[in-house]
């Protein structure tokens, strides 16, 4: 396959950035999009320029750090799936494939395609655990829980923080990835004692990073490479809303 | 003169460690704030050893090469962890555990590390449900096993095919509760380049600033390595693209034993390779042998149809498929341990009965499974992974059996550590892969998590404090001392001198040859002229590489060719280390397969007699040959016998 390639170049955080167009021949349809990449950064390592700056890592679709906006979609044209595991053969022969970094004001641009997406680290730090320390809890199975909620929890869990939902979102909103974290541990009996102060402290921790709210047009769930649902945020609203009514004044 | 001590305390297997705890050494909690760790590596052994160690009362630094410490390769182990609750009432105990995993590692493991981890595993589950992960449970609540290679009883804790995400993650909440605390820094895109003794102590790092390419120093009264297992000195395996070996290569390079350096996993199910363009491969969890069966064809010329693409595996009747784990190892038939079932593969293949375009694959067939529980009930124990492998190969695993073959996966040799995963430089310790310690010469599945959390959640938080007890009246470190000055100006002169090469060709391509070298001759089945060739080949690609290497750019800033550049010039050193580790043991065990020392069989063969001992490597000089130290290995518990797994 032939390809033309528009990629944001941008040097480093200060610099400004742009488009720069590029051309890849002969990529099998079975190559990986990230191997198409790295086929064009050999290439310009040849010719002596900077090869693109990427994250990524486990190219299996599960730690996350890809970041790709790939012809207007976070993570490119197929669904259910990182970028990483998006093979050539989505592609048309002699198309133009467009390459951007996530687009948010809470993300910024490091390098090329790469963005700081530490803002997601402090809102899990602000509370996204149990705060259980090592050593001195019960025995696993003193804890039953019905299988329905443990499987909901996991759906929730299998989140892998790569920031698609914030990237996609009109407002850039964090919702999604946020909720998913309040949802695991609400929907847990481990998770209940905290569930209040939890939330609270997460939100305010959201809204502090500069993410914007979420006006459920769904886009976070459509674009979701690990099918997160929408109803998490419907849960991570009304525990919100029950911390708050709850009249408990808490000090976060 | 290196004195190896594995400090082994006294006693039945049983009571060590009870022993070793009832009689150890405490720091009290108002010296714990006196007193400063350094941990490197944010994976399951990296940030739960962190969280457990300013949940006691110390100072932490933690340090990863990502974006964020959730990103570690932990994150990718697919099936399970291993513990010896015995609630399945199938017969399990930590003796069975303990004894699983030294007959597994082929009897070159040590008996007291294995015990211990055999005795915590249960304490990582508690630890783990008590953080909210959300483990497979029983529609009655409780929670849900199934059974991995190696074993005769199902003691496999899960959370779908993503157990290792899970886990981690629940050490990144602990990890997290503790940045948020105060008592743990965690430095981001920061990378270990050196090692900094003080008077023969480990007393710090020297890192590089992955954005801003800066040279920091950092000081501590003790350093934790738990930076994962050098795989990628194959360049194709399972490991990811950032996953390497300096950190513990450059401990190495100053003085720390490396032990059992050509002892490689190679794990049984992945996506075959598939053209020169690929950059790594994809594991395909070893949870789908517990109901997928193996298999190829019988006739050699229904294999070669396949590979000409003239006919389908769902063509092949019954009678003419070799279901060859089940012919071969009856008692465990699909489920026989890693090294046998992909050396058993290897040999179809070679044979001429390989599947696939390439004939380097076999069948992971999963009809049967189908028939007898339903396509839903396959789709809730491996959906993700079927996902995944039809979206990699574009064939879909529920009509058509899946491809598989062997690839590197896992590395079970690593830094000797004696009892309290203490290196033989006092204060540097290494946990997880980075160490060597608990599988021996092949690692069981779901073993790999347990380690990692048992290293990090349980043994650390107690032997680290043994060492750390005779230091809390040494003040902190100041990072301006001779040691520090030196140690940032070897590397600064070895970045410089990489940057200055400017050669011809990228990195890439010197560690896709030196991959070829590894795969060809230090891989799934190695000789002696084949090492001794690989050995002079690594060398000569190593200077070429010095002299040819092509790094853009400069020593500031984001310089991805540079870390590349770093970590392959010391895996071409490391591959050499492999190599003569692999030519000194001359025996097969495990997953060192030296074709000259097997049984009639083809089964690998031990010799006990000169070879039951741990080689541990000293450095010497990069071009001067290493010395050897071996620590023997004594079996008071477990009577040594020939691994047979096929009654």
């Amino acid at each position: 396959m032939d390809l033309t390639l528009k990629i944001w170049r941008q040097k480093d955080s200060k610099s400004k950035g742009g488009f720069k167009t590029y051309h890849v021949k002969d990529i099998s349809p079975d190559a990986s999009f990230l191997e198409m990449l790295d086929i064009l950064n050999e290439e310009l390592i040849h010719k002596g320029e900077m090869p693109v700056n990427f994250d990524n890592d486990c190219r299996e679709g599960i730690c996350g750090a890809c970041s790709l906006y790939v012809n207007g979609r976070p993570h490119g044209p197929d669904s259910a799936i990182t970028i990483c595991q998006v093979h050539m053969r989505k592609f048309k022969d002699g198309s133009t494939v467009t390459i951007e970094p996530w687009r948010s004001r809470a993300f910024p641009v490091i390098s090329d395609l790469m963005v700081d997406r530490s803002a997601f680290d402090r809102i899990i730090q602000a509370g996204g655990y149990i705060s259980v320390s090592t050593g001195g809890v019960p025995d696993a199975n003193e804890i039953p829980i019905n299988k329905m909620k443990a499987d909901e929890a996991m759906d929730a869990a299998a989140c892998i923080g790569c920031g698609a939902c914030v990237a996609t979102c009109k407002n850039a909103s964090a919702m999604l990835f946020v909720s998913a974290k309040v949802s695991q541990l609400a929907l847990l009996p481990q998770g209940q004692i905290e569930a209040k102060r939890r939330v609270q402290k997460m939100v305010k921790q959201m809204d502090y990073e500069g993410f914007g709210n979420c006006t459920n047009t769904g886009a976070c769930e459509a674009e979701c490479p690990k099918e997160i649902k929408l109803t998490n945020i419907a849960r991570m609203n009304r525990e919100f809303i029950g911390a708050k009514l709850g009249a408990q004044k808490m000090k976060l | 003169m290196i004195k190896l001590d594995a400090k082994i305390p006294e006693g039945p297997i049983a009571e060590k460690w009870t022993n070793y705890k009832a009689t150890q050494k405490l720091v009290n909690p108002a010296n714990k704030r006196k007193l400063e760790i350094i941990v490197v590596g944010t994976g399951l052994a990296g940030a739960a050893a962190a969280a457990s160690f300013s949940e006691l009362g110390f100072r932490v630094k933690i340090f990863g090469i990502h974006d964020s410490p959730r990103r570690a390769h932990s994150i990718a182990a697919q099936g399970g962890i291993n513990a010896t609750k015995n609630y399945p009432n199938d017969g399990d105990s930590d003796y069975r555990l303990f004894y699983d995993t030294v007959k597994g590692g082929d009897y070159r493991a040590r008996e007291a590390n294995v015990y211990r981890l055999a005795e915590v595993s249960n304490n990582i589950i508690d630890q783990c449900v008590a953080q909210g992960v959300p483990f497979a449970r029983e529609y009655s609540g409780y929670l849900a096993n199934r059974s991995f290679g190696g074993a005769l009883v199902s003691r496999t804790f899960y959370a779908r095919g993503q157990t290792g995400q899970q886990l981690l993650l629940g050490a990144y909440g602990a990890l997290s509760k503790e940045i948020h605390s105060g008592k743990v820094t965690m430095f981001t895109r920061e990378e270990m380049l050196d090692l900094v003794i003080v008077d023969g102590r480990a007393r710090g790092i020297i890192t590089r600033h992955l954005i801003t390419g800066e040279i920091r120093r950092h000081a501590a009264h003790a350093v934790v390595l738990a930076t994962g297992g050098y795989g990628n000195v194959f360049f194709l395996s399972t490991n990811a693209m950032n996953s390497n070996g300096s950190a513990v290569w450059r401990a190495y390079k100053r003085g720390a034993l490396f032990a059992n350096p050509c002892f490689v996993q190679i794990h049984p199910t992945c996506i075959p390779v598939h053209g020169d363009y690929q950059s790594k491969l994809t594991l395909m969890s070893e949870s789908l042998r517990n109901d997928g069966r193996i298999w190829v064809p019988k006739k050699k010329e229904d294999a070669q149809k396949i590979q000409r693409g003239e006919l389908k595996p769902t063509e092949i009747p019954e009678e003419d498929r070799d279901y060859y784990l089940e012919r071969r190892y009856p008692a465990f038939g699909n489920l026989v341990p890693r090294d046998v079932a992909s050396r058993a593969a290897k040999e179809r293949c070679d044979a001429g009965y390989g599947v696939g375009n390439t004939g380097l694959a076999v069948y992971l067939d999963f009809a049967d499974a189908i028939k007898r529980l339903g396509r839903d009930a396959i789709e809730a124990r491996y959906g993700n992974l079927f996902q995944m492998y039809e979206k990699i190969v574009d064939d879909n695993p529920y009509e058509t059996p899946m491809m598989i073959y062997p690839a590197i996966h896992y590395t079970m040799g690593g830094l000797w550590v004696d009892y309290e995963l203490q290196t033989n430089i006092p204060g540097l310790f290494a946990a997880g892969e980075a160490n060597f310690s608990d599988h021996g010469a092949n690692r069981l599945g779901a073993s790999a998590l347990m380690q990692g959390l048992s290293d990090g959640y349980f043994v650390l938080p107690y032997t680290i404090q043994s060492y750390l007890a005779d230091q809390i009246t040494v003040p902190d470190f100041k990072t301006d001392l001779p040691e520090f000055d030196e140690a940032e100006k070897r590397v600064n002169d070895e970045l410089k001198k990489l940057i200055g090469i400017k050669g011809s060709q990228t990195v890439d391509h010197f560690h896709k040859k030196l991959g070829h070298i590894m795969w060809d001759h230090v891989g799934m089945a190695r000789r002696k002229e084949g090492l001794e060739e690989a050995i002079k080949m690594i060398k000569e690609l190593r200077e070429e590489f010095w002299k040819d290497v092509k790094i853009p750019g400069d020593l500031s800033g984001k310089n991805t060719e540079l870390e590349k550049a770093w970590r392959c010039a010391d895996f071409l050193e490391l591959g050499e280390l492999m190599a003569r580790d692999a030519l000194m043991r001359n025996e097969s065990c495990g997953g060192h397969f030296r074709e000259e020392y097997q049984t009639e069989e083809g089964e690998a063969l031990r010799d006990d007699k000169n070879f039951t001992f741990v080689a541990n490597w000293e450095f010497k000089g990069v071009d001067k040959e290493p010395e050897l130290h071996k620590e023997p290995l004594k079996y008071e518990f477990i009577e040594v016998k020939t691994r047979n797994y096929k009654e």
